[in-house]
């Protein structure tokens, strides 16, 4: 789970990690409020989305006066920022950030991540911040200061300081860069996150080390033990249909192409979307059903797939361990008769109660295409999109 | 021989009342499985599928002598319960479970590296569908139906594209030794190198099956790892070529984020590495029927 800056700021602040006086706003007028609360003369004004690189999209102000603050306010609320980050649908700005602007004196990067390769959580650190880790990597690799973390005892600040010394800090820098790496490491570890962000950490010309920008990343496996957490999300930044399909216990994400997949498994689902496309198709989504899918949640599959204009073809493939081809069929066969399918239905069952299920399909008296195998299937559903398209499937059980 | 797993292993179930726990005890022991015991916490000195339940596994451990245990607790009790498990002494745990907290996993890992390296337990999980070794034993949700009995290993990230390479072969007549779900977690027990270790000393196995996806190191270490150590041929296949970079596939685990981490990189070291990469998902069977004709081609390489 993603949240915003603001919101990352707010928790990492409650660890020790010293940010810039700042607050969210959703109107101009709260944005003028704010920033004259903040007082200084010097503001940003930050759009509030789910994304990095928002500053190369036109969402971050620089303002000097409260009209300036007003503007910048006015101009961003409503507005679709794109990113690299949001793809080319872009997001919409619903929430502003107001903080004072400080002169800075340098940038460096933090971030902390749960690395795969040693299994524990490494703290990233490098002298250039303000720019992506990725940007980082390729320019001056050899700049990238690692610390891994043993989980049983917790990030020692010997580490903390062998980062800050690494980036060159002068002592009393030092001090405050260990604080606020310390921070953002409990932070890390007492939050469940998997990925914490800071950059740029900045020296200010008075000396100060801030956070002048920070990202958070959560474990949704974990949510149900981080109420706190679990309740900064914004639902305006999700895709309606990952909500749908949250509610139903289903995974899906939606891709570019033409033939709607319903597997169960992550792995099939994959490999049935490459399977299309070695057919000489393209997926238009990945979906896992999850194991023990009721004959509701393949209905529910169904219409998620469906609400999807570019879908020609519905491909089903389930190779049934924990779940059973029979529900699993009724559920196609409820789907058919609750949902208007438009478009033809390829399926494949095999595993368990596969004989009850192919039985079940076969004497339903709907047009269904059977397929025995996973080619089989994949090169039935390309067929499918070429063939002419009859009348629907509610036509034919009515 | 097979690995992990034979008809002579003693199993415990962890969870062994609840329903999930209870439906698959029953398939593994129609299978043949020797499930020996059960614990849940609260209900020991009671009997389930005519078998003793214990309140901890060290009562169930002292009691009936299992050493391999099958845990089906609910996510948040899971890293508690694998570590009960090994201090109960367990040489195989299987943790079937999926939506367990990744740092959960990192302490579990952590744990683990207090047992010295002969003596530390076998983690296989957890979100994953269990091992099988076909004819013998099985801890897991697969259905034991689709495995013939044979000579190959089989290991996957994937439950269910693991049973579509098991029923592949099976069509083709080429039967299993073992097969072992890793699971699709982050941070899991084993490793793909792992199981190669174990395929490679197993003398009833001749040719292994890896079936990866994207994300994280695991396949390309194992594909460095088989060019310069194993003998037996080795088919690979890696799931998630058509998919978006930044998204999660279902998987925790499965998400490009990284160098390396798509299909097609991973491919490509298995490929330079030796391994016969199976052109798509339905030629897995096909692909490994071709590499045990020409079995040579890997033992040059060691």
């Amino acid at each position: 789970m993603d949240i915003h800056e603001y919101q990352a700021k707010e928790l990492l602040a409650g660890f020790g990690v010293a940010v810039p006086k700042g607050g969210v706003v959703y109107t101009p007028d709260q944005a003028v409020y704010r920033a004259e609360e903040i007082g200084g003369g010097r503001w940003v004004v930050k759009a509030q989305i789910h994304s990095g690189a928002r500053g190369k999209a036109g969402g971050i102000k620089l303002c000097t006066t409260p009209e300036e603050v007003r503007a910048a306010a006015t101009e961003l609320l409503g507005k679709k920022l794109v990113t690299h980050q949001t793809g080319p649908a872009g997001k919409i700005v619903h929430r502003l950030y107001v903080e004072a602007a400080v002169p800075i004196r340098r940038e460096l990067y933090i971030g902390l991540v749960l690395d795969r390769r040693t299994e524990r959580v490494c703290v990233v650190a490098a002298p250039e911040g303000g720019m992506e880790i990725e940007e980082i990597a390729a320019r001056s690799p050899e700049s990238i200061l690692r610390e891994v973390i043993e989980p049983a005892v917790g990030m020692q600040p010997f580490q903390a300081r062998e980062l800050s010394f690494g980036l060159g800090l002068s002592s009393s820098e030092m001090n405050q860069a260990v604080k606020a790496i310390l921070g953002a490491y409990r932070a890390f570890r007492d939050l469940d996150a998997t990925m914490v962000e800071i950059n740029p950490l900045a020296i200010t010309e008075s000396g100060q080390v801030l956070a002048l920008d920070a990202k958070m990343q959560f474990d949704d496996n974990a949510l149900f033990r981080r109420a706190g957490v679990a309740e900064l999300r914004d639902y305006a930044e999700e895709d309606p249909r990952d909500a749908e399909a949250a509610k139903h216990g289903l995974n899906y994400i939606a891709l570019e192409g033409s033939i709607g997949c319903i597997v169960n498994g992550a792995g099939l689902a994959m490999a049935t979307m490459d399977m299309i496309s070695h057919a000489g198709g393209e997926p238009a989504n990945f979906l896992d059903i999850g194991g023990g899918a009721s004959p509701e949640r393949v209905a529910a599959a169904f219409r998620l797939v469906l609400s999807d204009p570019r879908v020609r073809c519905v491909l089903v493939n389930i190779f049934a361990g924990i779940n059973r081809c029979d529900w699993v069929a009724q559920g196609i066969i409820q789907a058919a008769k609750d949902v208007n399918v438009p478009v033809p239905i390829v399926a494949r069952l095999a595993g368990t109660n596969v004989e009850q299920g192919r039985a079940i399909l076969r004497d339903s008296g709907l047009s269904i295409i059977t397929a025995s195998t996973l080619a089989d299937a994949a090169e039935k559903a390309v067929a499918a999109l070429s063939a002419p398209v009859g009348r629907t499937l509610r036509e034919k059980v009515s | 021989m097979s690995i992990l797993v034979d008809d002579k292993t003693r199993i415990v179930f962890q969870g062994f009342t609840g329903d999930k726990a209870s439906f698959h005890a029953k398939e593994a022991m129609e299978y043949g499985t020797n499930i020996v015991t059960g614990v849940t916490p609260g209900k020991g000195g009671t009997r389930h599928l005519d078998r003793p339940v214990f309140d901890t596994v060290k009562e169930a451990v002292k009691a009936t002598g299992a050493t391999a245990s099958g845990i089906f607790v609910p996510a948040p009790f899971c890293a508690d319960a694998i570590m009960e498990a090994a201090d109960a002494g367990m040489e195989l745990i299987v943790c079937i479970t999926d939506g367990i907290p990744a740092q959960d996993m990192m302490r579990v890992k952590r744990y683990m590296l207090r047992y010295p390296l002969e003596t530390r337990p076998t983690l296989i999980g957890p979100n994953c569908a269990g091992v099988i070794s076909p004819g013998k034993a099985m801890i897991g949700i697969m259905p034991g139906s689709i495995y013939t009995q044979g000579r190959v290993g089989i290991v996957s990230r994937s439950g269910t594209l693991g049973y579509e390479a098991a029923s592949q072969m099976q069509a083709l007549g080429i039967g299993v030794s073992t097969s072992v779900g890793i699971g699709g977690d982050p941070i899991n027990g084993s490793s793909f190198v792992d199981m190669l270790k174990r395929f490679e000393a197993d003398d009833e196995t001749d040719a292994v099956m890896m079936i990866g996806e994207i994300g994280g190191p695991q396949e390309a270490e194992a594909s460095l790892w088989a060019r310069d150590n194993m003998t037996k041929p080795i088919v690979g296949y890696v799931a998630g070529l058509s998919a978006p970079r930044g998204r999660r596939m279902g998987h925790a685990g499965a998400i490009i984020s990284a160098f390396g981490d798509s299909a097609l990189e991973k491919a490509e070291i298995m490929r330079n590495s030796g391994l016969t990469v199976a052109a798509s998902p339905a030629e897995l069977g096909m692909a490994m029927q071709q590499a045990l004709l020409k079995p040579s081609q890997r033992v040059v390489l060691a």
